[in-house]
């Protein structure tokens, strides 16, 4: 087995137990990555010498017969809206040029605090608004299964690195859809966590309500993996659940003829494509010829879930995108005055979707339509979350397709939003209602994956990650690397 | 002419140990600029806030003390978005009523003693928000400057905001309105309000026939009623011309005494308000609220009534002692070791403030302490010395630090009461001053010219009351006809 397609559990094992050297194997990762990267061009920042350093560093903790953690010498992918300490953090933005935090995210020091190797900074939708990875000002990610088709995004950096082999793990951002969409798509598994499970110190804010931090691998032991050592409470976000620990990571053991699943109709059928629904549907029935209860149910409310989600990330995008103006750090356009070195910052720095997004947002919030958009969806936020509940307290899980299509190709969906946007009907309606949902993968259409959708209820990961088990097992869909 | 007043204070909650949302200095005074700042009161993007809850009790103190009926179920932060260079994320978090955020109090009124009337000023609500940072102006000032630095030192400081309704009708009274809330923030030991720029105050002013004019950002409690009062003569004379008294913001200028146009206000700006996702609303228990109220400590006017009832002291002198709360707390230190309220109170309220204000200085940086001050009093009450003497001698302590017991023992400071002793010097005065005597009985300040060569024998040692009826004795006895 190469080492770019060893699970991280094998590389964590036998680092710690001095059968692997850190150096070797993260050598090995980066010239898969020097390999892949001119065709794929998953990472932003590929850190190199920061990541041979790192792994002397692992080898040394072993050699001085010392732990260095769960996660000893793994090459993690981290999305590049994820501060780490003194490391370029563009957001897929040119307005965040140059920009190197000072700070590293929670997520980030618990990784380090495990012993990972943070190997690069993935591509991503600029400020992840996307799910293409293709409005990153530093050109599109390509998916590895095929270059002519997007990895999904806005992840789409993590999930490309995960199937090209140029990372073993990878963090993702999910606000709408992003962890699931490139999960989807390039064959890997992704969760989006219970809202408030992941610490979001560190996150550059695209929609704050909306979003968590959330684990990418090519298998479920691997997703366990990663969700066990970033999720727990953190006393510096506000948003952080109290009792979110280790224990929402366990794989919980599913008896699957007790497991009963409701399929959500909307998520399977028309305008959801055939053949994706063909690919769910598969899935669903080898789970049920395991032995689990499977009905279908209905939610209508997924017609106003999307118009409400894009209205809520908007506004909170228009807010949290402000404090871009050129005059602390990043980008900053030469300007007479304040106000127009502002102005000319942001006209230069944001790429045309993010700029959309924060002229809505700004709409929205303004005085007057404010209630006429904001609040009322709100209003329906709440109701998607009730109707979610009520589903989830007569299922264990709900399922559906992660992504209503297969993976577009390049430039198909991004010339018009709309139909951009409706990539992400399925998605979001775990963003809105904070529950927990991941990405199996199902099956291949057109020479690239598609996958089935699982969400569960608030905390409800450990069940999740069991269906993942499951499904995995039942597909033998794991640890695909391909070669781009 | 009555005007119509409203005033929005802001105060730094100085006391606290740190900042709103983040864990650094509260006491960014004196530093060197940018050196008090971490990745959260920079605005960096993923740092989050978290609330200080110190902040948040200080502010239901005041909101209790304030009378507010209507106190907060839970606390609510919302943005309030304008862009400006000091506002590193280009919006404030602060509260605001409306889209699901409200105020911590509203409500509430706070009532005034003006000659004899009781004014009650309505407070309408208080917020807590952080202060933006200071921009530092090279040259000039905010409208001349050709560069403008920025020092984010204060960025992030918790501020409160009380608004009044438009309840105050002239500039004095804004004053006493401002002295009193100054007291009953020191009494809740929120805020020293003597440091540079602790209480900022934004006042508007109409006059009948005018529209509404706001003078912002006034220093302190002398400059609002000076700024009034320029705005009130402004105004006047606009309008006995006939001319238009428009709505605008203008700027004070303390240097040279007059408000200057800053921004002819149009319309409302858009400030786009919506509770901010990053910091979930935090309940406020009515228990918790209750065992605020029952923290509260003496507030002033409380203890200026104990002060004439159970001390017998006047009003005027009570009032004075009562709105300083150091002062007040001398002054019941001071009578643990003596028990002589009224000599205590005069000697404080009008002799010390006296000497502060003559020697520009403040409490506690002369050397006079409780104890040293009884000592004075009961040399005066036990009439060792005259009052006059105290009033001499407590300079001389304040001064010095100097024991006055030991003072007067050693210099032999002892009040001249025996009658004959005195009567043997005035006769020799008498004697010494014949032209003085023969003009006695026309002219009173004859007899005061008299009084006073014969206390400047005594070295101030004699009441001048006993040495004027001595003299006029003497004189009688030489058959001058002299008035008593």
């Amino acid at each position: 087995m190469k080492a770019w397609e060893m699970p991280a559990t094998m590389v964590a094992e036998m680092v710690r137990e001095g059968s692997l050297s850190a150096v070797e194997y993260v050598s090995k990762i980066l010239e898969r990555a020097e390999e892949t990267e001119p065709r794929i061009n998953a990472y932003i920042t590929l850190l190199k010498e920061q990541a041979l350093r790192r792994a002397e560093e692992v080898d040394r903790t072993v050699a001085r017969g010392e732990d260095p953690g769960r996660l000893a010498g793994v090459a993690v992918a981290v999305k590049d809206n994820i501060a780490v300490r003194g490391v370029e953090n563009t957001c897929g933005s040119r307005i965040l040029k140059g920009y190197r935090p000072p700070f590293n995210a929670t997520v980030v020091e618990k990784l380090l605090r495990e012993g990972a190797v943070i190997i690069g900074k993935t591509n991503m939708d600029e400020f992840a608004m996307g799910s293409t990875t293709e409005t990153s000002a530093y050109g599109p990610t390509r998916n590895p299964w095929n270059p002519e088709r997007v990895p999904g995004g806005s992840s789409g950096g993590s999930g490309a690195a995960l199937a090209a082999g140029s990372a073993t793990l990878a963090l993702g951002s999910d606000t709408g859809g992003s962890i699931r969409c490139p999960a989807a798509y390039t064959g890997t598994y992704g969760l989006k966590p219970t809202y408030g499970a992941v610490s979001r110190y560190g996150l550059v804010p695209y929609a704050n309500s909306l979003e968590q931090i959330g684990p990418m691998a090519r298998n479920t032991a691997d997703l366990a993996l990663l969700y066990s050592v970033i999720v727990g409470h953190d006393p510096r976000d506000s948003t952080s659940l109290r009792d979110s620990d280790t224990r929402l990571a366990h794989v919980e053991h599913i008896d699957p003829s007790r497991l009963r699943i409701g399929v959500i109709r909307e998520l399977v059928e028309d305008p959801v494509d055939p053949r994706v629904s063909r690919a769910v549907w598969s899935v669903i029935s080898k789970l049920e010829s395991m032995g689990a209860s499977v009905e279908e149910v209905s939610l209508p409310l997924v017609e106003y879930a999307l118009p409400a989600y894009y209205i809520i990330a908007m506004a909170e995008a228009s807010s949290n995108l402000a404090r871009y103006d050129g005059t602390r750090y990043g980008f900053r356009a030469p300007g007479a005055t304040w106000e127009e070195m502002v102005v000319e910052t942001r006209t230069r720095g944001f790429g045309w979707e993010v700029k959309r997004r924060i002229m809505l947002g700004s709409f929205i919030l303004s005085a007057g339509y404010v209630e006429q958009y904001y609040v009322k969806a709100l209003r329906v936020r709440s109701a998607v979350r009730r109707a979610l509940l009520e589903l989830l307290s007569k299922h264990h899980v709900l399922a559906g397709a992660t992504m209503p299509i297969p993976a577009p190709r390049l430039g198909e969906r991004i010339r018009d939003p709309l139909l951009l946007y409706t990539m992400d009907v399925a998605t979001v309606l775990a963003n809105l209602a904070g529950i927990p949902a991941l990405n199996t993968p199902a099956d291949v259409v057109d020479g690239a994956p598609v996958g089935a959708q699982f969400m569960g209820p608030p905390m409800g990961e450990p069940l999740l990650l069991g269906v993942s088990r499951l499904v995995e097992e039942a597909t033998r869909f794991r640890d695909e690397v391909v070669q781009p | 002419m009555k005007a119509v007043i409203g005033l929005e204070i802001h105060v730094q909650m100085t006391s606290l140990k740190t900042k709103l949302f983040c864990s650094c200095p509260a006491d960014y005074r004196g530093a060197p600029p940018n050196t008090h700042v971490c990745p959260v009161c920079l605005g960096l993007p993923g740092a989050l806030p978290v609330v200080n809850m110190e902040a948040v009790k200080k502010a239901i103190m005041l909101a209790l003390a304030l009378n507010c009926r209507w106190v907060a179920e839970k606390v609510v932060f919302s943005r309030k978005h304008y862009f400006y260079p000091d506002l590193p994320k280009n919006y404030q978090i602060t509260q605001f009523k409306g889209g699901g955020g409200m105020p911590i109090a509203e409500d509430g009124y706070l009532e005034l003693e003006m000659g004899g009337d009781v004014r009650r000023v309505r407070i309408r609500r208080i917020n807590i928000e952080e202060d933006p940072g200071r921009l530092v102006y090279t040259e000039g000032d905010i409208t001349s400057s050709p560069e403008v630095l920025i020092d984010y030192n204060r960025s992030g400081i918790a501020l409160l905001e009380i608004v009044t309704e438009p309840d105050i009708s002239s500039p004095r009274e804004a004053r006493v309105f401002l002295e009193k809330l100054r007291a009953i923030i020191e009494y809740l030991d929120i805020a020293d309000l003597d440091l540079e720029g602790a209480m900022r105050v934004d006042a508007n002013i109409s006059l009948p026939g005018g529209s509404r004019v706001e003078v912002k950002n006034i220093g302190s409690i002398k400059e609002v009623e000076k700024a009034l009062s320029y705005e009130m003569v402004r105004q006047k004379s606009l309008l006995s011309r006939g001319a238009r008294v428009g709505r605008e913001t203008r700027h004070w200028d303390p240097v040279r005494g007059v408000t200057r146009p800053l921004r002819v206000k149009e319309e409302e700006e858009d400030y786009r308000y919506f509770p901010d996702p990053d910091l979930p609303p935090i309940p406020l228990p009515r228990e918790l609220v209750d065992a605020a109220a029952a923290l509260l400590p003496e507030l002033p006017d409380a203890r200026m009534r104990r002060f004439v009832e159970d001390h017998g002291l006047r009003r005027e002198i009570a009032y004075a002692l009562a709105m300083d709360k150091r002062l007040a707390n001398f002054y019941e230190e001071t009578l643990k070791y003596y028990w002589a309220p009224r000599t205590t109170a005069v000697m404080l309220a009008v002799d010390y403030l006296g000497f502060l204000e003559k020697n520009k200085l403040r409490m506690g940086e002369d050397r006079l302490t409780p104890k040293l001050l009884a000592k004075l009093v009961r040399l005066v009450d036990e009439e060792v010395i005259t009052p006059e003497q105290g009033k001499h001698l407590l300079f001389r302590v304040a001064r010095e630090g100097v024991d006055p017991e030991e003072v007067v023992e050693r210099e032999g400071l002892r009040a001249l009461r025996s009658e004959d002793e005195l009567r043997t010097i005035v006769r020799r005065v008498v004697e010494a001053n014949p032209k003085a005597v023969s003009d006695a009985a026309r002219n009173p300040r004859a007899v005061n010219f008299l009084v006073g060569r014969v206390m400047k024998e005594t070295q101030g040692r004699a009441e001048p009351r006993l040495v004027r009826r001595l003299v006029v004795e003497e004189l009688r006895r030489r058959g001058v006809r002299v008035e008593a």
